[in-house]
């Protein structure tokens, strides 16, 4: 009985505390909401891609004293993917004074909070994934889907593909399966490639896969049965690394495979090692340690004992991603600083009016130290993507080699599509389209 | 003392046959209700209501639902994430296919297209039980997930196969603020409890809980199991799917199959286990137990670890959330193996002898 009312003392002092230290919150802050999934089925990409975030929080504020003497804070809550789960971090997070803007790390999240953005006015960003259609800030004017969604990285798949045969035309009578993680992560490339299989007159075969992704073998036997020309793999965590083992048992070269970026990270393929031998994925930037802001991250925050994870784990591939995403973020706050005065915390509403002017030019991405590791990009009020560059690279057995120059993804294919599915969902949500960009 | 029933005469068969015969109990369940509509919206955050109170409101319905059909009836179902999928996605169809359908029609309608789902995988039931239904169940589970997922239609052919709702209003007043989301939703339980509880009263709840306690009993005084089994399911059905319906429409906004994947189901036959099987309460208090105790953990660890001046990871938080939570489940079905409800009527039984204890 003394155990137990003892128990209950210390719950009940620590639940006090708890809303104690919440309740506190200090001016002069701007807050980065951390939305993780350190546990769970894709646990092995969530955290270096958090890590990466974190730590360059840590860089800015080590390194320059925040953004124009604002500090930088935040706070991670753990979502292991699942919707309800991460819109109870939003809700939570999104409280804390000086938020600027979220990232939902998941597809399905971000569905969720598509719909909830525009109430609260908090921007939402999503680097290299979530809503498709989001990249025109005409219909979506709280979304910032950067450096491209899963429509270009697919135009960029076909593209690649096209030049490999000798020219798009060539692709006529080709299959072409699509293997995918069966969940909206998956099916969003599906209208493109539809569109681009009409266009050139190859055989889409679609091949979804059950999430989380561990058990393929009868997606497999459809390979085997269906012996396509290429596989396009659109998998997510443990999927890519169990494709990579039943490609290599059922014998499928490894070479005619081409996955989306997140099929080009070390997760994907270090389990895997010599059996990934010549595995093509898309890569959206430069990744490795050589770069001036990989060097300033092992230095003043992995050397300062301040780093979070491994510090080999800088300069991976979904670290770079994280540290990107991060950059992105708070320079949106910085130009935002710039118009609405500097050494302010900015309001959502503020962000993302950075976020539709961020211009980010080699000269610029060289003073932040990112020059030989992503492309210039720029945004607008209708264009909320900045840029579709993206390139491709094949595992060499140790490392991810270039194989191919930057592409951009078609606009004259993208743009109608991105039109039309805008319009329904427009039409859908009875919203009017947004009429203030020029 | 004051929980007491001396004097308290009944002299008509109407009065003896209230839901709550005790004065104390009446009283204290009206200032229950009160407060949750009126004391409650005083002081709540928006943190409150959008992440604490209307998952737990909409959860504790789906509990509710749920136990009609396991603790009332006896038929373990692992196919209630399907139930809600249906409702959610039913729902969804006829407002975006009827221009102008009101929210509350549709989640009706949602509703009972779960009803109808749940009648066509309450069939296995007339012939297996226990276990064994259990995982026919489960085959409903899996079901849902492959329609929602494959078959474009339900979904109005969105691309991600993702759907989304807003402008969502009841008579011309719009739920948009994080206050009227939670007052709808408990409006909404308020209203569907009030019902369950008088079915479960009435002389259907008394043939599902003889088909509960013995089939071959029930069947031999008269009950047919065939229509006390489908209307379990098909009542349950409803219920859970209404849950859904809000779920979806209120709680997400957006939602896609994974929303309702079998998780869900596991976790409201856990509430309903926690909570106490075959008792109305008791699905409240596994709701709270299920959705709430996770979040304050969440809470309360760091600040604990903060106290003894040490920090822990996102990572160590959750695992430590799943330990101890895992251990509270253990510890407390030792403790009380009849649920939470159990422990709330032990409790009002010894306050009626209360100081004389006997």
């Amino acid at each position: 009985m003394k155990f137990t009312r003892l128990a209950l003392a210390t719950a009940l002092v620590a639940a006090g505390a708890g809303f104690a230290t919440t309740a506190s919150a200090q001016a002069n802050e701007q807050f980065f909401p951390q939305l993780t999934y350190r546990t769970g089925a894709y646990a092995a990409y969530g955290i270096p891609w958090s890590n990466g975030k974190v730590d360059y929080i840590k860089l800015i504020n080590a390194r320059d004293g925040g953004i124009n003497g604002v500090k930088l804070t935040y706070e991670e809550c753990e979502t292991a993917y699942a919707t309800d789960r991460g819109v109870e971090c939003y809700e939570r997070l999104k409280t804390r004074p000086g938020v600027a803007v979220v990232e939902p790390l998941a597809t399905g999240i971000t569905f969720a909070l598509t719909e909830k953005a525009p109430v609260d006015k908090i921007p939402l960003m999503t680097q290299g994934y979530g809503l498709s259609i989001s990249q025109d800030g005409n219909a979506f004017q709280w979304n910032f889907p950067f450096l491209g969604s899963y429509w270009t990285g697919a135009d960029i798949l076909i593209q690649h593909l096209g030049k490999q045969a000798g020219g798009l035309d060539k692709l006529k009578g080709k299959k072409i399966a699509y293997v995918y993680h069966d969940s909206p992560f998956g099916k969003d490339a599906i209208p493109l490639l539809e569109k681009r299989a009409k266009m050139h007159g190859f055989d889409l075969q679609l091949m979804p896969v059950t999430a989380p992704g561990v058990e393929q073998k009868s997606t497999w036997l459809q390979v085997r049965q269906n012996r396509p020309d290429y596989l396009l793999l659109w998998g997510w965590g443990v999927m890519n690394a169990t494709a990579l083992k039943e490609a290599q048992a059922t014998g499928f070269p490894r070479e005619k495979m081409y996955s989306v970026w997140w099929g080009g990270t070390e997760p994907a393929v270090r389990d895997v090692g010599d059996g990934a031998k010549g595995f093509n994925a898309l890569s959206l930037y430069g990744h490795g340690t050589s770069s001036k802001v990989m060097q300033d991250l092992l230095k003043l925050v992995h050397d300062a004992k301040q780093g979070t994870g491994p510090k080999d784990e800088v300069g991976t591939v979904l670290y770079v991603h994280g540290v990107i995403t991060q950059m992105l973020a708070i320079e949106a706050v910085r130009v935002a600083q710039e118009k609405f005065g500097k050494g302010k915390v900015m309001t959502g509403e503020q962000v993302r009016w950075g976020m539709e002017n961020l211009k980010l030019d080699a000269k610029r991405l060289k003073e932040l130290g990112f020059d030989g590791v992503m492309q210039p990009m720029s945004t607008s009020c209708a264009n909320h993507m900045g840029s579709s560059a993206a390139r491709v690279y094949a595992w060499d057995g140790k490392n991810w080699q270039y194989s191919s120059d930057w592409y951009q993804a078609d606009a004259k294919v993208l743009d109608p599509l991105v039109k039309e599915h805008g319009d329904k969902y427009l039409a859908d949500k009875k919203i009017a389209r947004r009429t203030d960009c020029k | 003392m004051f929980y007491r029933e001396n004097g308290q005469f009944k002299t008509s068969y109407r009065a003896d046959q209230q839901i709550f015969t005790i004065r104390q109990d009446k009283v204290a369940i009206l200032a229950l209700i009160l407060a949750a509509f009126l004391v409650v919206p005083m002081f709540a955050t928006d943190y409150f209501y959008l992440a604490i109170l209307t998952p737990l409101v909409i959860m504790s319905l789906a509990a509710l639902g749920v136990n009609i059909l396991v603790g009332y009836c006896g038929q373990i179902s692992l196919g209630s994430g399907a139930f809600m999928a249906v409702g959610a996605y039913g729902a969804y169809n006829f407002v975006v296919r009827m221009p102008g359908m009101p929210l509350i029609p549709a989640l009706i309608l949602g509703g009972l297209c779960a009803t109808f789902f749940g009648i066509l995988f309450g069939l296995p039931s007339l012939r297996v039980k226990g276990l064994y239904l259990a995982v026919a169940t489960l085959a409903a589970q899996f079901f849902s997930d492959w329609m929602f997922l494959r078959i474009k239609w339900f979904t109005n052919d969105s691309p991600s196969g993702s759907v989304s709702v807003n402008n969502l209003e009841v008579f011309g007043m719009a739920i948009q603020s994080a206050q009227s989301k939670y007052l709808f939703c408990l409006a909404v339980l308020v209203v569907l409890a009030l019902l369950a509880k008088n079915l479960v009263r009435g002389a259907i709840g008394r043939e599902w809980m003889a088909i509960r306690d013995m089939d071959v009993a029930a069947s031999v005084i008269g009950i047919r199991p065939m229509y006390a089994k489908l209307s379990a399911f098909a009542v349950s059905s409803f219920i859970v799917g209404v849950a859904g319906a809000l779920w979806g429409f209120v709680h997400l906004g957006a939602w896609e199959p994974a929303a309702f994947s079998v998780d869900i189901s596991f976790k409201l036959l856990f509430m309903v286990i926690i909570g106490g099987l075959g008792s109305i309460m008791g699905s409240f208090f596994g709701a709270a137990f299920i959705v709430v105790l996770p979040i304050v953990l969440n809470l309360v660890l760091p600040a604990l670890a903060g106290l003894f001046g040490m920090s822990i990871s996102t990572a160590g938080i959750s695992h430590a959330e799943l330990i101890i939570f895992g251990g509270l489940i253990v510890w407390f079905l030792i403790v009380e193996p009849h649920g939470i409800a159990k422990l709330w009527s032990t409790g009002k039984q010894k306050l009626r002898v209360w100081p004389f204890p006997h």
